[in-house]
């Protein structure tokens, strides 16, 4: 049977909340136990809330804080911070990634790994988490490796890595999903989630109802 | 000034990291910014001649190019990279212009002071 236990490794606090937050929810609600391992506390972030109410020293704390109040709203049971400087990834040695990685591999032999498409996902911290995922499954035998979906975003990338094939249809955890999004208050000011311009509940379903995927191929 | 040269960066930056150096870092919208186009923020800084010891560098990016410096305690991060003086071979010279060729980032490494 299955082993329903999920690795979610991203470099930013809110990378969860807008492609896999309900995606994570329904897991959680079917039995699914998740590990979030987020890579920066996105302290380099531009955002600082709307008029600002953070500061460069401030930053880290309040997106921790946002960080964890996301997961709650969707259910994660373990967060983990590796502590890697934002904006940073792409410059670490690999190995020191990958080590983590597999360290985290090793401890939770997850039957799935949702992360970055390396060279897809337009941020060099997204690409440099989704690559070191890979590098570290790809070296392990074909038979223990975990299925590894990944969020791609890049323009064009379709045309590279084809069509997603993995769809999720989190209509029923569109709550869950809305508060993972306003969660990352500094991040977030989308005026259909807040206050009284908010969008109708088929605008949103429309918009945020479907999570979709590629499953990484090892070949 | 030439475009960068991936290779010949990265083996400068290997060249310089473990000692001490004097950086001068930079980035500029320009004084006229807002002058020519009322919506942008004009920002500037610099800082030159401040001492730094990287314990390992690299050049990364399809170009315009990122470097980042590791050091004992911190990062020093530059984005937008595009030339090098490919003739200076004690010091690292980079800077990344715009498309109209004015300059809006340096990063320059060097044993003596500026």
């Amino acid at each position: 049977m299955l082993k329903k236990r999920a690795l979610v490794v991203f470099p930013h606090p809110d990378d969860e909340a807008f492609g896999t937050s309900g995606t994570l929810a329904k897991m959680i609600d079917e039995g699914w136990e998740v590990t979030y391992a987020c890579l920066t506390l996105g302290e380099m972030g531009r955002n600082m809330g709307v008029p600002p109410f953070a500061n460069r020293i401030t930053l880290p704390e309040i997106r921790k804080l946002e960080l964890e109040e996301s997961c709650r709203s969707i259910g994660i049971q373990d967060v983990r911070m590796l502590g890697f400087h934002d904006k940073m990834v792409e410059f670490e040695e690999p190995e020191v990634i990958d080590e983590v990685m597999q360290k985290l591999l090793d401890e939770l032999q997850p039957s799935l790994v949702i992360t970055f498409y390396p060279g897809y996902s337009v941020h060099p911290d997204h690409d440099a988490t989704g690559a070191s995922v890979v590098r570290t499954i790809q070296r392990m035998p074909v038979d223990q490796r975990p299925v590894v979906h990944c969020l791609a975003f890049s323009n064009g990338c379709r045309e590279w890595i084809g069509e997603p094939d993995v769809f999720q249809d989190v209509t029923e955890y569109l709550d869950q999903k809305l508060k993972s999004i306003t969660a990352h208050r500094s991040q977030f000011q989308i005026p259909e989630l807040i206050g009284d311009k908010k969008a109708s509940k088929d605008k949103i379903r429309q918009r945020f109802g479907t999570e979709s995927f590629w499953t990484y191929s090892f070949d | 000034m030439e475009i960068i040269n991936l290779s010949e960066v990265q083996q400068m930056l290997n060249k310089l990291q473990e000692q001490e150096l004097y950086i001068h870092l930079e980035l500029t919208t320009g004084a006229y910014a807002s002058h020519v186009d009322s919506s942008r923020h004009p920002a500037a800084n610099f800082i030159t001649n401040a001492k730094v010891c990287y314990t390992s560098g690299k050049i990364s990016g399809a170009g315009p190019y990122r470097v980042g410096l590791k050091t004992e305690q911190g990062w020093v991060y530059a984005e937008g990279l595009t030339h090098y003086e490919e003739s200076d071979k004690e010091r690292l010279i980079m800077a990344g212009h715009d498309t109209q060729g004015k300059l809006v980032v340096a990063l320059q490494l060097s044993r003596e002071p500026f």
